[in-house]
C-alpha cells in the first residue's frame, strides 16, 4: 500500500480571499444604503450621487478599454454623446418613456461602435486614439449639422428634452438616481464579471503577451472588440443619465473631449488596470473638482499635472500602491493556487 | 495651399512617431502655444510675425528637449504611458492658454502681404502669403528630409529608428537623441504655428483640431513616405476646402470623411512607405 498519494499536498485554484467576502458583505451594505438615498438626502446631495455615479461608470468603462484591453481611445465622448441624443430621439420623437429611452440609447451607442470599431481598429496605438477621436468628431459635426440631411437636432443651440423636463419633478428626481445608481454598481459588476469569465483570461493572456494569446487560440480581435462595444454601451447609459439629469442636451456639452479627458485622469490618479482603481479615482475626482471649483480651468490643469506624473513615475496609480502595500484586493480577478499540506 | 501647413503639422508628428515610437497628443496645442508666444513678442515687442521666428523657433526647441529629456523619455518602456501623458499635457496646455489668454480669438498680423494676391486668370488667383506659405512648407520638409539622409545625426536618427537596442551598442546616446528629435518636431510645430497663425483664427482650443489634420495627413499619405505626407496634407486641404463651398458647416466635415473612407479603402494610404518589418 502506497501512502504516497495521500502524503501529495492537494492543489485548489482559488479567487476569493477572506478580505474578499468581507469586502463583498460590506460593498452590499453600501449599496443597500444608497438604494434609500431619493428617501432622505436632500436634493443638491442627490444631484452629487447622479454625476458620481456617471462619472464613475464612465471611468470603469474606459479601465475597461485601456486597462485590460489595451485600447486607449480618446473618443468615448462620442457615446456619451449618442447616449444623450438617443434619449431626445426615443424620448421626444419616438414616445419611448425617458428611463427606458437612457437604456435604449446604450444600446445605440453599442449598435454605432461596432462600425466604428471596423475603422478605428485598423489603426495601433496612439493613432488608434487619434482615430477614435476623429469618429467621435465626425459624430459631433453631423449632429451640428443634422438639418443638411434631414435630421433636425437642434443645431448648435441643442434642444430641450421634453419628455424628461414634463415629467414628475419627484419621479424625474428618482428615477434619475436610480438610474445613475444602476449604472455605476452595474458598471463595476460587469467588469468584475467580464473579467472573472474566459474574457477575462483572454484580456489577462493578451495584455502579458498578444503574439502568445494568439498562437494558444485566443481570438484578440473578438475579444478586443467585445470589450469596445460593452464600454460604448455604458457610456452610451451614463450619458444617458447625464442630460435625462440635465434635461438639456447640445453638441458642446455632449461631444466635448473633456468626457475622456475625466474618464482618463480618474482612472490613471486611481490605479489603471484594477477595478477598485476607478471608484477611487472617481472619489478623489470628484472632492478636487469640488474644492477647486472657485479655481476655474486650474482645477483640469492640476488634475491634467496630478495624471501625467502619476501616468509616468507612479504606473499603478493610489489603488497601485495600496495593492503593493497591504496586498489588498476588494474585487480578486486573478486566480491563485493554494496548495494545503497534508 | 494649406496642403503644405498640414503636411508641417504631418512631419512633426511621424517624426518623433518614426524615432521613438510615441505619437505626440499634445503636438496640436504645442503649435497653438507657438502662435500665442508669437502673438506675446508681436504684442510686447512690435516684432513682424516673422521676426518672431528668431524667438519662437529657439523657444519651443528647447521646450521639446526638456519635455522629452526630463519627462516622455521615462514613458517608453510603456504602451500606454506615452498616450496619456502626451494627453494630459495637452489638456495642461490647452487650459493653461485658455487661462492666460481667455477664448478670444486671435490673430497674426504681417500687413499687406496677408491680402495681396497674383491674378493668374481673371477667375483663379493665388494670394501671395498662401504661396509662401506653401514653399516654406515643401522647402522644410526637403530640408529634413536632407538632415535625415545625409548627416550623422540623420544617421543616427534612422538607426535607432530601425533597431533601438543596436543603435545604443554603438554608442548612440538615445535619451539624448530622442530630446532632439522632439527638439526638430517642435522646430516645425513652431514655423506652423506663426504660419498658420497668420492665415488664420485661432484660440486656446484650437490644439486638437491642428493635431487630428496632422494625423489625417499621415494616414491619408500614408506611413513613413514623406512625399505621401505631403500629398495627404494637399488632399486634405482640398477635401475641406471643397466641402466648405458645398456648405459652412462642411469643411473639416468633409476633411473628416475622406480620411475615414482612405482608412476604409486603403488602411495603409495613398502613397505606403516600404512594409516595415
Amino acid at each position: 500500500m502506497s501512502t504516497h498519494g495521500a502524503m501529495a499536498p492537494t492543489v485548489a485554484v482559488v479567487r476569493r480571499t477572506w478580505t474578499s467576502a468581507v469586502a463583498a458583505v460590506a460593498l452590499a451594505c453600501i449599496l443597500g444604503v444608497l438604494v434609500t438615498v431619493p428617501w432622505w438626502a436632500s436634493q443638491g446631495l442627490q444631484r452629487d450621487f447622479v454625476e458620481f455615479f456617471t462619472l464613475l461608470t464612465m471611468a470603469q468603462m474606459w479601465n475597461l478599454l485601456a486597462g485590460y484591453a489595451g485600447l486607449v481611445s480618446i473618443g468615448q465622448q462620442a457615446f456619451i454623446g449618442i447616449g444623450g441624443y438617443s434619449l431626445y430621439m426615443l424620448g421626444d420623437r419616438g414616445g419611448v418613456h425617458p428611463f427606458g429611452a437612457v437604456v435604449l440609447g446604450g444600446l445605440v451607442a453599442a449598435a454605432i461602435s461596432i462600425p466604428a470599431a471596423a475603422l478605428a481598429f485598423r489603426l495601433r496605438g496612439g493613432y488608434f486614439a487619434i482615430g477614435t477621436w476623429v469618429i467621435a468628431e465626425v459624430l459631433a459635426l453631423l449632429t451640428l449639422n443634422g438639418t443638411d440631411f434631414g435630421l433636425d437636432l437642434g443645431g448648435g443651440v441643442g434642444v430641450t428634452i421634453y419628455s424628461a423636463a414634463l415629467l414628475d419633478r419627484g419621479l424625474r428626481a428618482h428615477g434619475t438616481y436610480w438610474l445613475a445608481l444602476g449604472a455605476g454598481a452595474g458598471a463595476v459588476l460587469v467588469a468584475y464579471a467580464l473579467l472573472c469569465s474566459r474574457v477575462g483570461l483572454a484580456l489577462t493572456a493578451i495584455r502579458d503577451d498578444e503574439t502568445a494569446a494568439r498562437s494558444l487560440g485566443v481570438n484578440v480581435l473578438r475579444t478586443k472588440v467585445l470589450v469596445w462595444i460593452v464600454a460604448a454601451f455604458g457610456c452610451g447609459v451614463a450619458g444617458g443619465v447625464w442630460f435625462l439629469n440635465l434635461v438639456r442636451v447640445d453638441p458642446a456639452a455632449a461631444y466635448t473631449v473633456n468626457w475622456t479627458a475625466y474618464m482618463i485622469f480618474i482612472v490613471v490618479i486611481g490605479g489603471i488596470g484594477t477595478i477598485e482603481g476607478p471608484i477611487v479615482g472617481t472619489i478623489v475626482f470628484f472632492v478636487l473638482q469640488q474644492e477647486l471649483a472657485n479655481y476655474g480651468v486650474w482645477y483640469l490643469i492640476i488634475l491634467g499635472s496630478v495624471a501625467v506624473l502619476v501616468a509616468v513615475f507612479v504606473r499603478g496609480g493610489i489603488w497601485g500602491v495600496v495593492e503593493r502595500r497591504f496586498g489588498l484586493n476588494l474585487f480578486p480577478v486573478q486566480r491563485r493556487v493554494r496548495i494545503d499540506p497534508r | 495651399m494649406l496642403g503644405g501647413l498640414y503636411a508641417l503639422f504631418a512631419t512633426g508628428l511621424s517624426l518623433v512617431f518614426g524615432v521613438m515610437r510615441l505619437v505626440n497628443l499634445a503636438h496640436g496645442d504645442l503649435i497653438v502655444l507657438a502662435s500665442f508666444l508669437s502673438l506675446v513678442i508681436v504684442d510686447n515687442v512690435g516684432w513682424n510675425p516673422f521676426t518672431t521666428l528668431v524667438l519662437v523657433i529657439p523657444l519651443m526647441a528647447a521646450l521639446g528637449f526638456a519635455l522629452q529629456y526630463l519627462l516622455l523619455n521615462y514613458t517608453l518602456d510603456s504602451g500606454l504611458a506615452p498616450i496619456l501623458a502626451t494627453f494630459g499635457l495637452s489638456v495642461i496646455i490647452q487650459n493653461a492658454l485658455l487661462e492666460q489668454f481667455s477664448a478670444d480669438q486671435q490673430r497674426l498680423h504681417v500687413g499687406s502681404i496677408e491680402t495681396d494676391s497674383i491674378r493668374i486668370t481673371s477667375e483663379i488667383s493665388i494670394g501671395w502669403f498662401s504661396l509662401i506659405m506653401f514653399l516654406v512648407a515643401v522647402l522644410l520638409l526637403v530640408g529634413l528630409q536632407l538632415l535625415i539622409r545625409r548627416t550623422r545625426l540623420g544617421r543616427s536618427l534612422r538607426a535607432t529608428s530601425d533597431d533601438q537596442r543596436t543603435a545604443q551598442l554603438v554608442g548612440i546616446d538615445n535619451r539624448t537623441l530622442y530630446a532632439v528629435a522632439m527638439a526638430i518636431s517642435l522646430v516645425t510645430a513652431a514655423i506652423a504655428g506663426v504660419f498658420l497663425g497668420v492665415y488664420t483664427n485661432f484660440d486656446a482650443s484650437s490644439g486638437p483640431a491642428r493635431l487630428i489634420f496632422g494625423f489625417e495627413a499621415v494616414i491619408i499619405g500614408g506611413l513613413g513616405s514623406l512625399w505621401g505626407t505631403l500629398a495627404g496634407g494637399i488632399v486634405l486641404g482640398v477635401s475641406q476646402a471643397i466641402g466648405a463651398e458645398i456648405s459652412i458647416g462642411w469643411g473639416d466635415l468633409a476633411g473628416n470623411l475622406v480620411f475615414l473612407a482612405i482608412l476604409l479603402v486603403r488602411p495603409r494610404g495613398l502613397f505606403p512607405g516600404p512594409e516595415p518589418e
